[in-house]
């Protein structure tokens, strides 16, 4: 049994060894590869709920002015999701742009990490990832606080179709979010304890690989939700 | 000892059945994907002698309309969900690795978590079953507004969750497959040496990475409309019903090539070693398979052609296009076997069988294809009779064929060639008999999915002609399964190469060990093993 294991281990290290000879080095780290597949497929999914708002949004009509007409989003809430309405609303704070650029600035630090990392620098990738962490989470925050009061103002999942497909849409994004906070933190987390350096840093970067893409989801989201 | 000191600390005594359920071996994971496969196969399997039970003969003489729907719906999805893509998944997962001269998948704990998650999901879609209301019963396409809140149960969410969790299994198999193809593959292996097998597995793979993501969103819009007072196909509220159709066949459509282009890998591999020949056209089949992997994506809506909200001649021309390049890979396997030395063991008659039924399942297709024919026989027993041509005559025999050639891989024996033969004839009879009638009462205008009709209706006999043969492909399952049994015993010990195989697979033991290969033949072409035995590179 004892001998069998040995020459069980000693066989699958020298025959990885030699795969990863003839292969694995050089080119794109495995790891990486795997992200960027699974985020294909993260793109899929969120093409088909993207393919669903637009269908939905490009046959909504509804009564303005007498007539049924092409509009969106639906009348009774294009005010509350103006981004650029900085006076509060009624009250409540307007957060949508603050967390906006909050994200984007999560990816830029982010980024601003696996540089770090990539030439050695501990210090400066576990402050950048830190800094990501943080911002991640404050977008999460700002997210929950607007769902309160949309919600308070009587936007819902089934409020028309708009509520539908604006309750999807972010809320998926935001799972994301805590998704990618989670990777985030377990590389911070390595990465203090020293795990990462110039040569081994592929879980880094696929991490910072999938941050990106949520970022660039939301960029998309924020764009046809509040802006066109 | 002093070699004992040398050695690692002994891993502490664990049994065999723990080491099944924790292990990270692709070839362990591949054959519980076959076992747990078959399992669903045969629960499908009952589902189906319920249905043609019910259907002998005019009116309701065993089960109610509800369960009947039950019934017709959670055989199909146990069928497609959980028999013919899981299973093909596990013969890529056993095969793929070792074809490369890998020693496992890139990622040998996703590998794992992917297959611990059908039996997950499968119990959970199963679970339908137990709950007040019953199983998932709008048939497998799970349309609304029928699989809407209104008219279906905690099943229908039940069957959403347990679906969900299978093509995610789905996609990170992908993901492995991919990754595993793109680095794993050793020394000399180029893209244009790996064998038919591994490329369909890789165009298969992009297919899942691609398509069932959005199944999984067209599931969670279902979801969201029943649980959370969603809108998205609910016309009265906004919604667009269709929608779902497009978002639901956008991943279903290339789920049929899912089904069939490792099958068409599985017969790639037997028919050159029947034959002894070389596949002919190896690259032409390649690209083939590579094109019907691209216009896979732009035929969904020939599902769709009586909704009125497709366009018709563009998804009536990219679908018909789809012939050309499954022509080509008809005419690579007869070339194969044109003058070859044919030996008749079993593989080779399953892939006989599929050989024909495939294309008879690719003639009965076209006619639905031609859009002013398949609105007359849209959602009759003509398109029943079409995709089990395909899926059963296609993917089954396929999955058969290559349960009996890699079963002396996997176990070190043989089953047995006679039972085989009786299996596949019996089969082949009962297939026949059950579906080719099928065509006749689509013709006739039966409608699928009811589980009553007309006695006058003149469908009567043709319906008791396939129940018969029904039971008849019952009945071929248990020579199957009794070879299984008998065989693990006491088959014929198989040695490294039985067949005298082509791919790497047969360079080393049967099985072979955790780790694969003391020792790869030199890979100078798409068959090294046939190198390696006529002495074309030197053995080392």
């Amino acid at each position: 049994m004892t001998a069998d294991a040995t020459a069980l281990t000693t066989h699958t290290d020298h025959a990885t060894a030699e795969a990863v000879e003839a292969h694995g080095s050089g080119g794109i780290g495995t790891p990486v590869l795997g992200m960027l597949l699974f985020i294909t497929s993260e793109v899929m999914f969120f093409a088909g709920l993207f393919a669903a708002y637009f269908s939905i949004r490009a046959g909504y009509t509804e009564v303005v002015n007498g007539t049924l007409q092409h509009v969106w989003p639906p009348t009774a809430y294009a005010e509350l999701l103006n981004p650029f309405a900085f006076p509060f609303h009624q009250g409540a704070l307007n957060v949508i742009l603050p967390a906006t650029i909050m994200l984007v600035l999560s990816s830029i630090t982010c980024q601003m990490g696996v540089w770090a990392i990539q030439r050695d620098d501990h210090r400066g990738f576990v402050r950048a990832f830190a800094v990501t962490v943080v911002l991640g989470v404050t977008f999460l925050l700002l997210q929950a606080y607007d769902y309160s009061v949309l919600i308070g103002e009587g936007l819902t999942m089934g409020s028309t179709t708009f509520g539908t497909t604006y309750f999807t849409l972010t809320g998926f994004h935001g799972a994301h979010v805590f998704g990618g906070v989670l990777m985030l933190s377990v590389v911070l987390y390595r990465g203090m304890a020293g795990q990462f350096s110039a040569k081994h840093n592929d879980m880094v970067e696929a991490t910072s690989l999938y941050w990106h893409f949520v970022d660039v989801v939301w960029i998309l989201l924020f764009s046809i939700l509040y802006l066109l | 000892m002093a070699t004992t000191t040398l050695s690692p600390a002994a891993p502490a005594y664990r049994s065999g059945l723990y080491e099944w359920l924790t292990t990270t071996d692709h070839k362990k994971i591949g054959i519980m994907y076959l076992v747990n496969s078959m399992l669903f196969f045969v629960a499908g399997g009952i589902l189906a002698l319920v249905v043609r039970v019910e259907l002998a003969q005019p009116a309701l003489q065993f089960v109610d309309e509800a369960f009947y729907n039950q019934a017709f719906t959670m055989h199909a999805s146990f069928m497609l969900f959980l028999f013919v893509i899981p299973i093909l998944a596990g013969f890529g997962n056993y095969a793929v690795p070792l074809q490369i001269g890998a020693p496992d998948m890139a990622f040998p704990r996703i590998n794992a978590l992917s297959f611990w998650l059908l039996p997950l999901g499968g119990a959970l879609m199963a679970s339908g079953f137990l709950v007040s209301g019953g199983a998932a019963a709008a048939g497998w396409t799970e349309y609304p507004p029928l699989s809407g809140a209104q008219f279906s149960g905690t099943g229908t969410d039940l069957w959403i969750m347990g679906l969900t969790l299978i093509g995610t299994s789905s996609i990170l198999g992908a993901i492995n497959f991919l990754v595993t193809i793109f680095k794993m593959r050793a020394p000399g292996m180029t893209l244009f040496r790996m064998p038919i097998l591994v490329w369909t597995v890789l165009v298969t793979s992009v297919l899942v990475l691609m398509a069932t993501p959005v199944l999984t969103s067209a599931l969670i819009m279902l979801f969201i409309d029943r649980n959370y007072g969603g809108h998205f196909f609910d016309p009265a509220n906004g919604g667009n019903a269709v929608l779902y159709q497009n978002v639901f066949w956008f991943y279903s459509h290339p789920a049929v090539y899912i089904m069939i282009l490792p099958a068409m890998g599985i017969i790639s591999e037997i028919l050159p070693v029947f034959s002894r020949k070389p596949l002919f056209g190896y690259k032409a089949f390649i690209f083939a398979t590579v094109a019907i992997g691209a216009l896979g994506f732009s035929v969904w809506a020939h599902h769709m052609f009586t909704t009125g909200a497709v366009f018709l001649p563009f998804f009536s021309l990219m679908t018909f296009l789809i012939a050309v390049p499954t022509g080509v890979k008809m005419f690579n396997w007869i070339a194969t076997m044109w003058r070859g030395q044919l030996t008749f063991q079993t593989p080779l008659l399953y892939a006989f069988g599929f050989l024909t039924m495939f294309l008879i399942g690719g003639i009965n297709g076209a006619f639905s294809a031609a859009v002013p024919v398949d609105f007359a026989i849209h959602d009759t027993y003509w398109v029943v009779a079409h995709i089990h041509y395909v899926l059963f005559g296609g993917s089954v025999f396929a999955i058969f064929g290559g349960i009996y050639y890699w079963f002396p891989k996997m176990t070190g024996r043989m089953l047995n060639e006679a039972l085989g033969k009786l299996q596949f004839v019996i089969m082949f009879i009962g297939f026949n008999l059950t579906f080719f009638p099928m065509h006749q009462l689509g013709l006739a205008g039966m409608p699928r999915r009811i589980a009553d009709y007309a006695g006058n209706a003149g469908w009567s006999e043709l319906n008791l002609a396939a129940t018969a043969g029904g039971f008849i492909i019952a009945l071929s399952m248990l020579p199957f399964f009794w070879n299984v049994l008998i065989s693990l015993r006491n088959g014929k010990v198989a040695g490294d190469d039985p067949w005298e195989g082509n791919t790497l697979e047969w360079a080393t033991t049967s099985p072979p060990p955790a780790y694969n290969f003391d020792h790869l033949p030199e890979i100078r072409s798409e068959r090294p093993v046939f190198d390696a035995r006529h002495g074309r590179t030197a053995a080392h």
